[in-house]
């Protein structure tokens, strides 16, 4: 494990921002942060990158209890809210922070050009970041958060503000990263983006922990049994076991109790002298389990009071 | 500590690399001067002459009243009330009525008439013209000549103020002393400002944030306080240097010019003696390297004190400019009284009220430093003054690092003072 937290809280004068929450990180995964707008996931960050101190509980990185001083230059954080000198130099700040991180200056300068060379920024180095769109000095302080070579990088909301083509190649960036065994936090409420790139996802929700899991099991542990059937033709008899869900022309989307077993359906329709040309279980987006989770607790959320 | 060096090295070096930096530490020494010379002209600006008409009934002082700077006077005759109506009309600003009356009455009283205000200081120059017209009158009475009476009035003794048996220049102290308390204020509200604008600036960057994710929240504040300090000494560092160059080489041109202006022979001797002189007791009468190694410690320290207490208030800032000056108005007000006290402590350095205010760590920079010239502040008040301002430095950084590590990452809410206090009191 390369991150354990047990038993977290952080409450603040006017709503319990973080309550309660417990979860592991192995080395190497790609982790999704997954919580509605004011969950409690900046909070829950902050905490683990030691810019604010827990209430109560435990963080244990590597292992060893959580000291800032020791593990912060392990760790690479991208806050949400993007923030760079406007009046520096773009070169001269990633060197800046890079220092920051613990690089010696050479070390920096180094890795700043590999970077830029990388992510094809170099003619920006002697450029001032107000000069920049939102786009470009996104990809700048993605390079300011991986430069030292994080074991644990942190990104809160990294595709914001990004066109698809740069936040593929930032996608890359994050998919080689773990590859090499960088273990990603990846916190964001837009689910498509998370069911493609994470491993594990924890969905927190009023500063609590409502779901914990893989992807996939998920996944499976949400379905409702709804299939879909596509046929040659569209004029069929249905079996008596299925519950029509829609017909769309030749696609039958129908629900089928559990204890049912999917292939008698198929051998109806095969009996019936129909080709069977798809047949799938339909199982629910992350999307909609995360809306289904949340819904009915949203906008209290502001003026709960700490009791 | 390898980190908060390298903040140090980032703030001090964008700040000095600046060209608003260079420009305006060339320009302060020059606006200064000027800014005196205007004080001192609009001091020394004489009013306008007034013309006066007088119409002298008694036939007292026809013919004595003399024309000075303030007043001119002009005899007429003819009826007042009359002519009391046509002021302005005519070419005088006034008009006096001098009836016949008995010079030896004590209370005397004549009218001035006029449409617009002639000004106190006219009343008071024609009633001591008048009075001394009179007065020369009652003594030539009384039998006294002008020469017995020139001799009467003569101010005979001066005084000179010696201490340990060096006569000293309070005029140098007084100059020095307002300079110094002057350049401290001005330092503290400057850079104080300087470190805020900063700290707000970083905060509505949302840069803070990532940098308090490598570095602690403290160090990124003592590295900003540290890295500003430095420029000012920078600052310090260059005048003192342009002044060295003025007194080697200025000075001795400007002089040297004079002396081949003038008569070698005559001149010589009399310039010498009143600006060397001069120059003279400016340069051995005060003790220069204490006033220097003091001022330098009245500096940093103020300058540390106010500086965390900046800091922690463009930390509470959120985006909205109207705020700071609200949050800033509590620190300023010391800077400022301190201000007052030093002009009071300057003409008269050891009242209860300048003590009090060279020992208070929030005051005393400003007025310890304008009494130190004067070469009399007791080494217990000294002892006691540094101390408390170094305990004042310590408690302001302490409880400004508090704010400061809350503060920097608080957006949106407005924050009130209840709950900085929480977090003074949260461990």
């Amino acid at each position: 494990m390369i991150l354990s937290i047990k038993n977290l809280k952080k409450y603040y004068a006017t709503q319990k921002a973080v309550d309660d929450i417990s979860f592991d990180i192995e080395r190497g995964c790609i982790f999704g942060l997954l919580g509605p707008n004011g969950a409690g996931k900046s909070t829950l960050l902050r905490m683990i990158t030691g810019i604010f101190y827990p209430d109560s509980g435990e963080i244990l990185f590597n292992g060893q209890k959580f000291d800032s001083e020791k593990h912060i230059e392990e760790m690479g954080y991208m806050p949400e809210e993007r923030g760079l000198y406007k009046k520096m130099k773009i070169g001269e700040q990633a060197v800046y922070l890079a220092q920051l991180r613990g690089l010696s200056k050479a070390e920096a300068t180094s890795r700043s050009k590999d970077w830029f060379r990388r992510l094809d920024m170099v003619s920006w180095w002697d450029k001032k970041v107000e000069d920049l769109s939102k786009g470009m000095s996104q990809k700048l302080q993605f390079v300011t958060t991986v430069i030292h070579n994080p074991m644990l990088l942190i990104l809160d909301e990294p595709f914001s503000g990004l066109d698809p083509v740069n936040a593929n190649i930032l996608k890359d960036e994050i998919f080689r990263l773990a590859q090499e065994g960088t273990t990603v936090i990846f916190s964001t409420h837009r689910m498509e983006q998370v069911e493609e790139i994470c491993d594990k996802i924890v969905l927190v929700n009023q500063g609590q922990k409502i779901l914990d899991g893989s992807v996939k099991q998920i996944k499976q542990d949400f379905k409702e049994n709804i299939f879909t059937i596509t046929l040659d033709k569209s004029d069929v008899v249905l079996p008596s076991s299925i519950q029509l869900l829609k017909q769309e022309g030749n696609r039958i989307v129908f629900h089928l109790n559990p204890e049912q077993n999917s292939n008698d359906v198929l051998k109806h329709f095969i009996q019936m002298g129909n080709t069977v040309l798809a047949f799938e279980e339909m199982l629910p987006s992350l999307n909609d389990i995360f809306i289904r989770l949340v819904q009915d607790t949203s906008a209290a959320r502001a003026f709960q009071e700490v009791k | 500590m390898n980190k908060i060096f390298i903040i140090i090295k980032r703030e001090y070096l964008t700040r000095v690399k600046k060209r608003s930096f260079i420009i305006l530490t060339l320009l302060i020494p020059f606006l200064f001067i000027g800014f005196a010379a205007l004080m001192g002209s609009i001091a020394s600006s004489k009013s306008e002459k007034k013309n006066i008409a007088v119409v002298d009934d008694s036939h007292m002082f026809e013919g004595k009243l003399k024309n000075n700077e303030n007043v001119s006077y002009t005899i007429i005759r003819g009826n007042v009330d009359s002519l009391k109506h046509n002021i302005n009309n005519d070419d005088y600003n006034a008009l006096l009525y001098i009836p016949a009356f008995d010079p030896n009455q004590k209370d005397i009283n004549f009218n001035l008439y006029y449409n617009e205000q002639v000004g106190i200081i006219t009343e008071k120059t024609i009633g001591d013209n008048l009075n001394s017209i009179l007065t020369d009158e009652r003594m030539s009475k009384a039998g006294i000549s002008n020469e017995q009476l020139e001799f009467l009035q003569s101010e005979s003794i001066h005084i000179s103020s010696i201490k340990d048996g060096k006569e000293s220049s309070n005029a140098s102290s007084i100059a020095i002393g307002t300079g110094c308390g002057f350049l401290l204020y001005m330092f503290m509200l400057f850079y104080g400002m300087s470190v805020m604008r900063s700290v707000m600036e970083e905060k509505t960057n949302r840069i803070a944030e990532i940098i308090v994710s490598s570095v602690r929240p403290f160090q990124l504040m003592m590295g900003k306080i540290i890295g500003v300090a430095l420029v000012g000494l920078t600052q310090v560092l260059i005048w003192i240097i342009l002044f060295g160059v003025f007194a080697l080489i200025g000075l001795p041109m400007l002089t040297g010019g004079m002396h081949t202006a003038m008569d070698p022979q005559a001149m010589q001797q009399a310039s010498e003696n009143t600006n060397m002189h001069a120059l003279e007791s400016l340069l051995h009468g005060p003790n220069w390297i204490a006033i220097a190694l003091w001022f330098l410690f009245y500096f940093l320290g103020g300058y540390f004190l106010y500086a965390a207490l900046f800091a922690s208030v463009g930390s509470l800032v959120n985006e909205d400019p109207q705020e700071s000056s609200q949050y800033t108005l509590p620190i300023t007000l010391p800077i400022i009284l301190g201000f007052v006290i030093m002009s009071k402590a300057i003409s008269d350095p050891n009242s209860p009220l300048a003590i009090f205010g060279s020992l208070f760590p929030l005051t005393s920079p400003i007025v310890m430093m304008a009494r130190i010239p004067f070469g009399d502040v007791p080494a217990w008040q000294l002892i006691t003054s540094a101390v408390l301002l170094v305990l004042g430095f310590i408690l302001t950084t302490w409880m400004a690092g508090k704010i400061y590590r809350t503060g920097i990452l608080m957006y949106g809410k407005k924050i009130t003072l209840k709950e900085v206090g929480k977090w003074l009191v949260r461990k």
